[in-house]
């Protein structure tokens, strides 16, 4: 038997994360992004709502493209959240939950917040 | 031998399970928001006000935000116990979350009960 050589420290830089490692890690970067940010969107919703003027205020402020790109961020951010997090309550009752189908839904729910983020960026642009 | 029962602090099950409660809340929002807006989508300021005034969706609305507060606040802690090792900082953290979010809290019901 060939002793195997184990890593002695843990490089995030040198690690080859896995598909589902990957999804799991972006789940974290994506909860973290949406708080930090929870407070700008609380306050578009409230221009939204507010009145009328307010409205219109909400309306020229998303117009501005740097405002519309911070958005498709949130909305990547939310989509992979929300996919990534079904995935994760699905795995929690044992589906899916093979090495095979376990790799296959990481993909899916990358590709799919991806390209939902695509779709929708496009049409709000 | 030591014989120690490690049975903790008792909080973490309780807040696995409301990390994932809170989660089926949202969901179940997030469908039903989306639906609606594919089905009846709201017609300038007036539609969108008019939603949000309504006192179902109003409840509905705060039911999902203390739902993302609530999760958003075992999310963070759940990341910073795991990055932020000395004690003091992370404290010091999880204080300035919860503050933040009860704070998120009292806006969002003053955003929607001030339509």
């Amino acid at each position: 038997m060939i002793a195997r050589q184990r890593p002695k420290y843990l490089d995030l830089f040198r690690i080859r994360l896995p598909l589902p490692g990957l999804v799991s890690i972006l789940h974290r970067i994506s909860g973290t992004a949406l708080f930090v940010f929870a407070g700008v969107l609380l306050y578009l919703l409230q221009e939204s709502l507010h009145s009328p003027e307010s409205h219109a205020h909400f309306v020229a402020l998303t117009g501005h493209c740097l405002v519309k790109l911070f958005l498709i961020g949130m909305l990547w951010s939310f989509l992979h959240h929300f996919f990534a997090g079904l995935r994760f309550l699905l795995l929690d009752v044992h589906v899916a939950s093979d090495l095979g189908p376990t790799r296959a839904t990481s993909m899916a729910v990358l590709i799919v917040s991806l390209l939902l983020t695509a779709i929708l960026g496009a049409w709000l642009w | 031998m030591v014989k120690r029962v490690v049975t903790g602090a008792h909080y973490g099950l309780k807040d696995w399970l409301a990390q994932r409660i809170t989660a089926l809340v949202m969901a179940v929002y997030v469908i039903g928001f989306v639906a609606m807006l594919l089905i009846c989508p709201p017609r300038q300021y007036e539609g969108w006000h008019a939603l949000f005034r309504n006192q179902l969706m109003r409840i509905a609305t705060v039911v999902f935000f203390i739902s993302l507060f609530w999760h958003a606040w075992i999310g963070m802690r759940d990341i910073l116990m795991d990055y932020i090792k000395p004690t003091g900082v992370r404290f010091g953290l999880e204080i300035a979350v919860v503050l933040v979010l009860a704070g998120y809290a009292v806006w969002v019901v003053q955003i929607l009960w001030s339509l």
